[in-house]
Formats: C-alpha cells, structure tokens, sequence
C-alpha cells in the first residue's frame, strides 16, 4: 500500500494586536509585532495529522517566507510532519494571492507524489481565504473547502470531507485534492515531548529558491503580482458609547429590555 | 522527452485594451432566490457604472432561471448573461468555475464583482488564476476611478486593524469580493428593462471530481449568520445553560472565549474571537468576559455590545455601548425574568 503524502501549508503571522502602521511611511511595522504560526493553518495540521493516525502517510509542510520563520515551523515537525520545506527568496517577496499560490503550487509539483494539499481557512494577516481554491486551480486539482473532518475511502483513492457550509454536507473527493479546514474546527495537538528534539535539532530544513521550483520570474513576488497598495492606514477604532447602566439588578435588567425593545419586536 | 520545466499554465487571462466597458456580478442563488449579496453588488455597481459610462451585466448560472435574470434587471443590471445547464442545478465549484470562465473570457468585463460568500470565495480564487489577474477579497468599499478606469478596492487586514486600498491596474478583469451587508439592498425598480442573453456551454459530462454525498441544511451551527449573539467568557464558571436559556427567549446563539472552551463547557465550534469565529451580530452580550483584544476582534463589528461583569475595571468595558457592573449569577436571572414579562406583554 502506498504511502499517503500530504502536505500542508503553513505561514508565519505578526500577532494582529502588536500591529502598528507607520504614520510617515505608510507601512507596516511588522517588526514590532511577535510572530506565530497562522492560527488557522494549526487546524489545518490537526486534519493532516488525524489522517495521518488512521493511515500510513507522509507529512511535508510547505511555507513560503523569509528563514526567520524556522523556529515556528518545526513546531510543526514536533507536533507530528515529517519534513519542512521553506519557499524562500528576496524575489518572493512582496507576492499576492496569484505570486503566491503560483510559488506554492510549483513547490507541490516539485515534491512529486502528492495525494492531499491541507490548508487553514485564511491567514490572520491578509485574510483573503483565496490561497486554497487558487492553489487548487494551479495544480488543477478540486478543492473541498471549509472542511472539519476527513477520512480516507476504504479504497484509498478517494477522501471522505465533512465539511461545514450552509449546514454540514458528506463530500467525496477524488485525489490528488486541495482541502481547506475551516478555523476552530478542531483543537490543534501539543507538541509531541519525544519529538521535540529531533524537530529542533537534528531534521534539516530544506530551503528551496526559484531555481530550485524552476519558476519563472515574471511570475513571483512583487513582479508576479498583478494586485497593487496604493494607500494605508490603521482602522478606526470604532468607539462604541460606553454608557454605564446604574440602579438596581431589577431596574437595570428593564433599562436593557427598553433599549432592546425595537429589536425584539422586529 | 523533454523535461518539464516548473509548472507550466498557460496563460488564459486577457489585457487592458482588450477589456469591455462593463462590470460584472456573479449572481449567485439559493433555493430559487438571488443572494441579497448579489442585489447589493448590483446596487452599488449601477451607481459605478453611471459615473464611468459602463453597463452592469449579471452572470446566472444554473436550471431555469429566467425569472432570477429578470429580477436581476430590476435591481440595477443592463443585460444578464445566462448559462442553463442541467451540470449546473446544484452548486460544485469545478463546473461553475468552467462555465463562468468561459463567459467572462468571452465577454471580457473590466471589472468583475461576486459575494464574499463561501461559495463566492472559492469561485472568485479560482477564476481569478485562471483569468491570471488581481483579486482582492472581503472588500468593505469600492471605488471607481473612471479616468483611468481603475477600480480601487478597500479592504481591512490584521484582524481589522490595518485598512489597505487596492488596485489591479494592468490585468482584466479587476476581480474583487465582497461581504454581505457592507452595500444596502436598494429596492426594486419594475420599470428597468434590459436584455437576457442565453450563453451555450461546452461543459462535458461527468468531469467533476468531488460529489456531495449527504447534506443536511440544518446542522451545525453558523455564528455569522446570528442576529444576537450572547457570549459567555471564563467569568461564567462553567454555567453556559443560563446563557442557552437567554438565547431561546432572544432568538440567539451562544458563543464563547477561549477558556470555557477549552474547559469543554461550550463548543469549539462557538468559539469567538481570533482563532474562533469573527461576527456581525446587531447585539452582542459578552457575559463574565474580560476583553482580551483576540476576543474583541469576533465582535468588532456587532451593532451594538452589552457587557456584564462584576469588575469595573474590565477592559471589556472599553468596547460596549452598555455597560452593567454587576455579578452575572445575579444578573442573568433578573434579566431573563424581565425579558419574560416582556414577552407577556408582547403577546398580551
């Protein structure tokens, strides 16, 4: 029986709270901030690694980004992916939904045999959610997106995707497929202690560039992008009124039904 | 043989010059109605489309539909392209993305607009490769900058912090998505007229790779669709029952922080916040909750925040329009007692 290969990918995210916008510069000080691991892409791992305790499989995790990422990407190692591949390049830099998936996409063909692509619903940065359905389009692959759950067919030529949109549908899909996991649909694992060695000293990282992926320049990063940001700012903070309700439980609990009250009749 | 170089997609998309002076909108339905995201884009696209001298096509897909095009021309669109196909009776991306391709690259509209919606999204990112252009995604606001012809798309980052404008200045069509309810459902006009241009597809039989196998609309539960929303944070101590019973007399869902979630006392599925769900309830409750910012992020954007909690100093109040200082074990009750009496009278 085969092995089952599936790759997830994973990015490194400034913690959205710590981001601050350079007034003069308009741009991001993302330096300021502390990274983690996407929160989305945790659940993404957790699907991979659930399939990977029912059946024999292989777990590569794939990220394009700068090397600073490492440290945070062999948590996923520790958790249970046997091997780490970052997409890293100054010419990568700067890409959008299409540089990026392109890249990612040449990164899968490149690995070879590939059953499954797992991705989280969207990062907590751009938060597009395209990567996934543009990844699939790349690889010409389908894609089942929102999923909570999955299991391999008995026949192992097809994935079985619960998946949660307008209610909860049975997906059957054929692989080679991309699935996209809707955020919080599972509690991501901790790190396995017995291989938290391994993950942070001993397993190399494989760093791939554009001769590597064999991809065509005009194709990445900024050049590669066909989208531009002509202007930012930091959001108004929406100021809500603040208004303090005072007296009584009682009378308090009939101020908060009158101010309701438009809308439990509508 | 040679050896394959890279991965290899030709390019399909389709140049400046070529584009027509026109917006699209994906028009998507369900259940033999047109989303009301669909009605907004087409609203906010007439008002584009008159600035800039464009027309507004809508794009329909599916099983007899006729009266959904013309529903579509009463709401703001010029001409809809339709394309009926038994392949299309129910929603799969594959064969939804081929048709639509085909359509577009045929009619090639400068600006191409669909729902944020999760069949929206995942239609617009693979369209959008395919077409080899832009896409910006959960826009709050577009743009028209008609001396250039270049659509700028608004969109927040950063869990809402950071609000970017966007262009897509060489490559057509520039493809953008939007939320539902960020553009008002404007009202029917009946005396709007247009055409309903029926579009062949080549789309052949039994290509599609993923089949739905069961589907059960009622499963599951969806905080972004809740109306009011009441959530419960570590300051509850367990008892999420109270809240499930506030929920039934408000017509509302329960939603919660990280700990009792963690703790097993709600759902991780009712999880709000940063690595949870991000709503847009017009009430939200936030019981027992301190305000810890990847919390705040999930009802940033609700109408209106009620907050109860026994501290004062809680920075939960920093981010409620109502703010009650009192113990939740005391509040709920004399709440659900006066919510009780107003029902009553309600009825009465």
């Amino acid at each position: 029986m085969p092995e089952l290969h599936i790759v997830v990918c994973m990015k490194v995210t400034p913690k959205p709270e710590e981001i601050q916008v350079d007034p003069k510069t308009m741009l991001i000080r993302r330096e300021q901030a502390r990274s983690e691991i996407n929160p989305p892409d945790l659940n993404a791992i957790e699907l991979a690694l659930q399939l990977k305790d029912q059946s024999a499989a292989r777990l590569s995790i794939v990220s394009m980004g700068p090397p600073f990422f490492e440290p945070l990407l062999r948590v996923g190692l520790a958790m249970g992916a046997d091997g780490l591949y970052l997409l890293s390049d100054r010419s990568f830099a700067g890409a959008d939904t299409l540089a990026t998936t392109y890249v990612l996409a040449s990164a899968v063909k490149k690995l070879g045999h590939v059953d499954l692509v797992v991705c989280g619903e969207e990062s907590s940065d751009g938060a597009t959610g395209q990567v996934p359905a543009g990844l699939a389009e790349w690889l010409g692959w389908p894609l089942i997106s929102l999923a909570v759950e999955a299991r391999l067919e008995d026949s192992e030529e097809g994935i079985l995707v619960t998946r949660e949109s307008h209610g909860r549908s049975l997906v059957r899909g054929q692989m080679p497929a991309v699935l996209s996991v809707k955020s919080a649909a599972n509690q991501p694992r901790f790190m396995d202690y017995d291989r938290k060695a391994w993950a942070f000293e001993q397993v190399p990282m494989t760093v791939w560039g554009p001769e590597d992926l064999e991809t065509d320049a005009a194709r990445v990063g900024l050049s590669g992008s066909p989208t531009a940001v002509t202007g930012l700012r930091e959001a108004d903070v929406r100021d809500r009124r603040r208004k303090r309700l005072e007296g009584s439980i009682e009378n308090v609990s009939r101020q908060l039904v009158e101010l309701l009250d438009p809308l439990l009749r509508s | 043989m040679t050896r394959r170089k890279g991965l290899v997609l030709p390019d399909k998309g389709y140049e400046v010059g070529e584009a027509a002076a026109s917006i699209w909108i994906y028009l998507e339905h369900r259940q033999g109605k047109l989303a009301s995201v669909s009605l907004e884009l087409l609203g906010k696209a007439r008002s584009l489309a008159v600035e800039a001298g464009m027309d507004v096509v809508g794009l329909l897909l599916g099983e007899a539909l006729e009266h959904l095009a013309r529903e579509a021309i009463r709401h703001g669109a010029d001409e809809v392209r339709l394309i009926e196909d038994s392949q299309l009776a129910e929603f799969n991306l594959e064969t939804f993305t081929d048709a639509a391709y085909g359509a577009i690259f045929e009619g090639k509209p400068a600006i191409l607009l669909l729902g944020a919606t999760h069949d929206g999204r995942d239609l617009a990112g693979r369209l959008a490769v395919r077409l080899q252009t832009g896409l910006n995604a959960d826009c709050t606001d577009l743009l028209l900058d008609s001396d250039r012809g270049v659509l700028i798309s608004e969109v927040t980052g950063f869990g809402g912090g950071i609000v970017a404008l966007l262009e897509c200045p060489q490559r057509r069509p520039q493809m953008s998505t939007v939320r539902p309810g960020v553009f008002p459902l404007l009202g029917a006009d009946p005396s709007r007229s247009g055409e309903v241009l029926r579009i062949a597809t080549n789309l052949r039989e039994n290509t599609r790779k993923t089949t739905v196998l069961e589907h059960d609309e009622q499963a599951g539960v969806d905080l972004t669709q809740a109306d009011i929303l009441i959530c419960g944070g570590r300051g509850m101590e367990g008892d999420f029952e109270s809240l499930h019973q506030l929920a039934e007399l408000l017509d509302g869902e329960v939603g919660g922080t990280r700990p009792p979630v963690d703790d097993g006392y709600i759902e991780r599925e009712r999880q709000i916040g940063q690595t949870g769900v991000v709503c847009r309830p017009k009430v939200a409750f936030c019981f027992g909750i301190s305000g810890a910012f990847h919390f705040i992020v999930g009802i940033e954007k609700a109408d209106l925040v009620i907050a109860v909690n026994s501290d004062p100093d809680a920075p939960i109040f920093e981010y409620a329009d109502y703010c009650i200082i009192a113990d939740v074990r005391e509040f709920i009750p004399a709440l659900r007692r006066e919510l009780e009496a107003h029902r009553e009278r309600a009825h009465a």
